[in-house]
């Protein structure tokens, strides 16, 4: 095989497990979307706040330490050498379905059969909340997730590759993050676990229900307020996955938060109602931005990564607005 | 079984709806609730219901009980387990899920297990066999009729002992408004199961229900049994569109006006 192939099949490939790290973030989204509505904009920061309290409990940090210096002029910022990485995710989990049942205390409860706008708003505040909170629980500085993922490139497949190479060419074989493989298996379970989840039990069925319609899901006795909770703690789940596989590539930062905005066009395209949708739209999207720099890159001067994925989503807008997968608007005439 | 004193309705916290509603359905009986559009026939369903919160209404006054307790403090939830479910108007099936699946929430709140919910759904069937055939197929590609039978039949999985039916035969030929009839029928006598239907069409509601309610807005103008209401000379001429003295002309306006004798 030549190079030049091989080196388009190694931009595939790293496209596509970007791809499914994009999927991670939409995958909440669509959760919430589908079970009420809700445009939740505070996933990412729920990502991030996730993976802020997971390295904050795995390090030993002690929450609000810096407000709690200011206030009592103690010192305090660590207790003992931390918790083992399982227990810290366990924890994480509990903190995340405690903040989904205290968001439909505080916001949701009250905003029952509002405009979707008011909602999204309302979400938009949330953002802005957990984004303090995180600030100030844990600070702000960028930290060093660890939680024993296998990372750096695979020499084992970099060996493989080269072999593949017409002899004679000067080819070094491929680069694939082990991090990147491992992301995408652990992506693979979430989706099928969900879809699982969705299709085949009381609950699931349910929250397809009041996807629906929530005035007749409410009128059969489905109690919209668990089903919220219950969605909230799934999204918050995801977003707890999310934040560890973001978290151990590239640091928590509270740029992270950002991600959720290059799930947008992997919702538009994949349908802001499927969840098979959010996965293959992410794939979309991260091979077609790889590709794009890759090869059109060098004839406009680069960075076509950071705009494609909005380009690409604007003319499925035009074009396809319910998306590839999204819920086909029945309409009976 | 089911009595509602009194009752007023305000929506937003301004908008009074229901000025004084009061009825009652006896255990086994079909109860109709009658009058035009705006009169506040669904408003009585879904204060009884409780589905008057998410739409920012509630009763401010009087008091509805279900068998003998107070029940305007029951959330949706609890309600359904207890027993009374709504069949709210324009059928609202869940158009994504299939026929069966939408069935199934029905059984949403029950504890009783699987086995007693897999008995009622083939009874369902036996109600409605057309929902058997069509059991895999999206709701929101079925009929009208098929969508009607598939809330009642959703609402039947709950095992209700009192089913609030709004409008079943909105947007339904008149043929198969007979057949949702003879089938709410069927239910009251071999269920057992209470009705309260909310309807416009007053002469096919008057057939079936054993009394019924005038609604106007707001307000109970008339109630009655059902063949005492059919034979009324008012109901006759505003409701069931038969004039009282045969065909008149349109010439004699003051003659076809009729008075509406019980706002006097």
């Amino acid at each position: 095989m030549s190079p030049a192939f091989l080196n388009f099949v190694e931009i595939v490939l790293n496209g596509l497990m970007t791809g499914v790290m994009y999927s991670l973030v939409a995958l909440g989204f669509v959760l919430i979307f589908k079970a009420s509505g809700i445009f939740n904009f505070a996933q990412g920061v729920m990502a991030l706040f996730a993976a802020l309290t997971l390295v904050g409990l795995q390090t030993g940090q002690v929450p609000f330490s810096h407000l709690i210096n200011a206030i009592f002029g103690t010192e305090i910022h660590h207790w003992g050498g931390g918790m083992h990485t399982v227990f810290a995710i366990l924890i994480t989990m509990a903190v995340m379905i405690i903040l989904a049942f205290l968001i439909e205390k505080i916001v949701l409860k009250h905003l029952v059969n509002q405009e979707p706008i008011i909602l999204f708003m309302a979400t938009i505040g949330l953002a802005y909340f957990l984004e303090g909170a995180g600030d100030l629980m844990w600070g702000a500085d960028v930290k060093v997730l660890n939680v024993g993922l296998p990372s750096g490139g695979s020499f084992w497949w970099e060996d493989v590759t080269r072999e593949w190479a017409s002899t004679g060419s000067e080819y070094w074989g491929m680069y694939i993050d082990k991090l990147d493989v491992t992301a995408t298996v652990i992506a693979l379970i979430l989706v099928t676990v969900l879809t699982a989840f969705s299709q085949y039990t009381a609950t699931g069925r349910a929250l397809r229900a009041v996807a629906d319609d929530h005035q007749a899901a409410m009128s059969v006795g489905i109690s919209l307020r668990t089903i919220w909770v219950i969605v909230w703690s799934i999204a918050g789940f995801v977003a707890l996955v999310a934040g560890i596989m973001w978290g151990s590539k590239s640091g928590i930062q509270f740029s992270l938060s950002l991600i959720a905005l290059k799930a947008l066009p992997v919702l538009i395209l994949g349908g802001f109602t499927s969840i098979p949708g959010a996965i293959i739209g992410g794939l979309i999207i991260g091979v077609g931005e790889k590709l794009a720099e890759a090869y059109v890159g060098p004839l406009v001067g680069g960075a076509i990564e950071n705009w494609f994925a909005y380009m690409l989503a604007l003319a499925f807008l035009l074009f396809r607005p319910q998306g590839l997968f999204g819920d086909k608007i029945i309409e009976r005439i | 079984m089911l009595e509602v004193n009194n009752i007023e309705v305000v929506y937003s916290h301004v908008i009074l709806v229901l000025k004084g509603v009061s009825l009652s359905v006896p255990a086994g009986g079909i109860v109709a609730l009658l009058g035009a559009n705006g009169a506040g026939k669904t408003t009585t369903l879904k204060a009884i219901s409780n589905l008057l919160h998410s739409e920012r209404g509630e009763v401010t006054k009087g008091n509805i009980q279900f068998e003998g307790s107070e029940i305007q403090n029951l959330s949706p939830t609890e309600l359904v387990s207890s027993g009374c479910i709504q069949v709210m108007e324009g059928r609202h099936c869940f158009g994504h899920l299939s026929i069966e699946e939408n069935l199934m929430t029905g059984a949403y709140t029950r504890k009783d297990g699987s086995a007693a919910i897999k008995q009622d759904l083939e009874k369902v069937y036996e109600y409605f066999p057309r929902l058997r055939e069509r059991k895999r197929s999206q709701a929101g590609y079925t009929s009208g009729g098929e969508q009607q039978m598939c809330a009642i039949g959703r609402a039947l999985m709950s095992r209700p002992k009192m089913i609030l039916l709004d409008e079943p035969s909105m947007g339904l030929a008149p043929q198969l408004v007979e057949e949702i009839f003879e089938i709410v029928k069927n239910l009251n006598e071999k269920e057992g199961v209470s009705f309260l239907l909310a309807e416009q069409n007053t002469n096919v509601a008057l057939r079936y229900a054993t009394y019924g309610y005038i609604l106007e807005s707001g307000r109970v103008v008339m109630d009655g049994d059902a063949k005492e209401l059919r034979e009324n000379e008012d109901v006759k001429e505003f409701y069931l569109g038969v004039g009282g003295e045969g065909r008149r002309s349109f010439r004699d306006v003051k003659h076809y006006r009729r008075r509406k004798r019980w706002l006097a």
